[in-house]
């Protein structure tokens, strides 16, 4: 069911702007890769690259080739609406719909695209996502109160648990625990060691210790200075880039020597 | 420049700086303000002024007198405080003049008229007693709500246009300004319009009936959904939009399921102060519905009578019963008055109804 993410000399443009510059890279299946480096070195530009979330911000577009599964995301023919069901996104601020329940959050993704769910299938969905999204035990008595009124650790849960209740092949997550408490912060972690066994997933962070804890691989981005583009430096297993990084840069970076 | 040494004080600052100033009691304010009104009233009665001298004065004083009491006791600030707070207190009263003169009037006025019989009667072969606006009350509510059902869904419309998919467009800043431009069309122009398009469309050249009312009435309302409508989408998130697009959902379905619900109390509001805004309007209906006598359930067929014009006409041209007529029209402005509250407290159930709720 998942798949790897092969890029090749992609290009992300603002505009005229030229963001992140020439990154080729594959990202293997059914395991977490990191993307670290510095504020504005384009980690997460290129994270919404992957799903054609980019395209989304007027001007925004992108040269260059990313195949998932045999085919290529930015081919004319490729509907985005499509590659987003099968890749799914965590932003950095957790996003409830608050118009809706806790109940109705999980089910978003399925109820917006007007699939039709008897009941008790849709009392499953909502206690598996929940349940893997670890949020389970402290929502299960108040599924029909507002998504709103969780704690902020608790709607980044909930947005988790939406993003997988359809089920996508692969998960981006952006900074998910960048606003979260340490408990919250491990939960999620948790979360991420069960959902690799099925997922392909993509985490952008600014903490390289939950880098070194999640992730298989990390790939490391940097730039080379203001207004320039940013680019991938390097990336490896995560076991090598803590250890032995092939580049000086990274091992500034990771060692705190950076800048 | 360079002989200046550091004052001598500012050490000592620094070791005592005292939290604790005097401060007026609480009820200074209402000390001052009885002082004020008791000293203007002894000069209202000795030199003669009437209520309007003395209220004034007494405001005079009250402006002047806190401030310089609480500069004496307390600090600068304070008193700076003491006088913006009178200030805005003054413009307050000073704007709730017109309001409340106008509500009691016409209560004082109106108000004796509410009886069932002028609630349920017309004016059809009425001279003088037992008549009633049931006639005007049914064109006002009809024509109102044929105006509600074609500015609705077009200004809605636009309005997601704008902000959804014009964006920064050149298109769209145009449709902005020519919105802008529609609000300032004086009405008695989009009556004028609404006349001579069905009146082409037709070949009367006398055409009245409701329904060209409702099309007058909808060229006033169209800008103000439009424009209360774009504000109301542009305060959603566009961290929800992402969201959902997140989760494969296409952009009309977004926007019909996650935009417009959290921003639908916002909108109801602004709907219901575009009905209010035209449902007291006189000139095009005038123009184009007419007036006349008795009930008219039909908007696409002769004229057709309502509040405002039925008050307009009882007022100028009262008839055989002038007395009679003029009580007609305070009555009918009463009604009309507590028509436009209604609207309005129900906007605000409605917008309470639907804002997104927290649960907390």
């Amino acid at each position: 069911m998942a798949t790897s993410i092969d890029i090749s000399d992609l290009d992300i443009y603002y505009g005229d702007f030229l963001a992140v510059e020439g990154v080729n890279m594959t990202i293997p299946a059914r395991s977490v890769t990191a993307l670290i480096g510095p504020s504005g070195c384009g980690k997460s530009t290129f994270l919404r690259t992957l799903n054609r979330m980019h395209e989304v911000i007027p001007g925004a577009r992108v040269e260059g080739k990313i195949v998932v599964d045999g085919h290529s995301l930015y081919d004319s023919a490729v509907d985005p609406v499509e590659v987003r069901r099968q890749v799914g996104m965590v932003f950095q601020r957790p996003n409830p719909f608050p118009t809706m329940s806790i109940a109705d959050n999980v089910l978003a993704g399925l109820r917006l695209n007007n699939k039709r769910l008897k009941r008790s299938d849709a009392e499953d969905v909502v206690e598996r996502s929940l349940t893997r999204a670890n949020l389970w035990k402290e929502v299960k008595d108040r599924l029909k109160k507002p998504g709103m009124s969780l704690s902020g650790g608790q709607q980044q849960r909930l947005c988790i648990a939406r993003a997988i209740a359809v089920e996508p092949q692969v998960l981006l997550m952006d900074e998910p625990c960048s606003a979260l408490d340490p408990i919250s912060t491990s939960a999620i972690e948790d979360l991420i060691h069960e959902l690799r066994t099925e997922y392909t997933i993509v985490i952008v962070t600014h903490n390289m210790q939950q880098a070194a804890r999640v992730s298989e691989d990390t790939a490391f981005f940097n730039l080379a200075g203001a207004g320039k583009p940013g680019q991938l430096i390097e990336m490896n297993p995560t076991k090598k880039i803590f250890s032995l990084p092939d580049e000086e840069a990274t091992e500034a970076y990771i060692s705190g020597r950076f800048g | 420049m360079t002989t200046t040494s550091p004052p001598p004080t500012q050490t000592q600052r620094h070791e005592h700086v005292p939290l604790r100033h005097p401060r007026l009691p609480r009820w200074a304010p209402l000390l001052v303000a009885a002082m004020a009104v008791s000293a203007a009233g002894l000069l209202a009665l000795s030199l003669g002024w009437g209520l309007v001298g003395w209220v004034i004065v007494a405001a005079l004083l009250y402006i002047v007198g806190l401030p310089l009491w609480s500069r004496a006791i307390e600090n600068r600030r304070a008193a700076m405080d003491r006088l913006v707070t009178s200030l805005i207190w003054v413009a307050l009263v000073i704007a709730f003049i017109p309001l409340v003169s106008l509500l009691s009037t016409v209560i004082r006025n109106g108000a004796s008229e509410l009886t069932s019989t002028f609630l349920n009667n017309s004016m059809r072969n009425v001279i003088g007693e037992g008549g009633g606006i049931y006639h005007a009350l049914v064109g006002t509510l009809l024509i109102t709500l044929g105006a509600t059902v074609i500015s609705v869904p077009i200004g809605l419309m636009t309005s997601i246009y704008l902000v959804e998919y014009g964006a920064l467009s050149r298109i769209a800043s145009a449709i902005r300004f020519l919105v802008d431009v529609m609000t300032g069309i004086p009405s008695i122009v989009a009556g004028l319009f609404a006349f001579a398009l069905f009146a082409l469309i037709t070949g009367d050249p006398g055409i009245h009936f409701g329904f060209g009312g409702s099309v007058a009435l909808s060229l006033l309302m169209i800008p103000i959904v439009v424009r209360s409508a774009e504000e109301m989408l542009k305060l959603v998130p566009s961290d929800l939009r992402e969201a959902s697009y997140a989760l494969g959902v296409p952009k009309w379905r977004t926007i019909v399921r996650v935009v417009l619900p959290t921003a639908l109390s916002g909108i109801i509001t602004g709907v219901t102060l575009a009905i209010a805004r035209v449902i007291g309007e006189t000139a095009p209906l005038l123009i184009i519905a007419g007036s006349t006598d008795s009930v008219n359930f039909n908007l696409f067929h002769d004229q057709m009578a309502t509040l405002p014009v039925f008050i307009y006409y009882s007022y100028t041209q009262p008839g055989l019963n002038p007395e009679i007529s003029r009580g007609y029209a305070w009555g009918a402005a009463l009604v009309l008055i507590i028509i436009v509250m209604a609207l309005n407290a129900i906007a605000r159930i409605l917008g309470k109804f639907f804002a997104p709720r927290t649960g907390r």
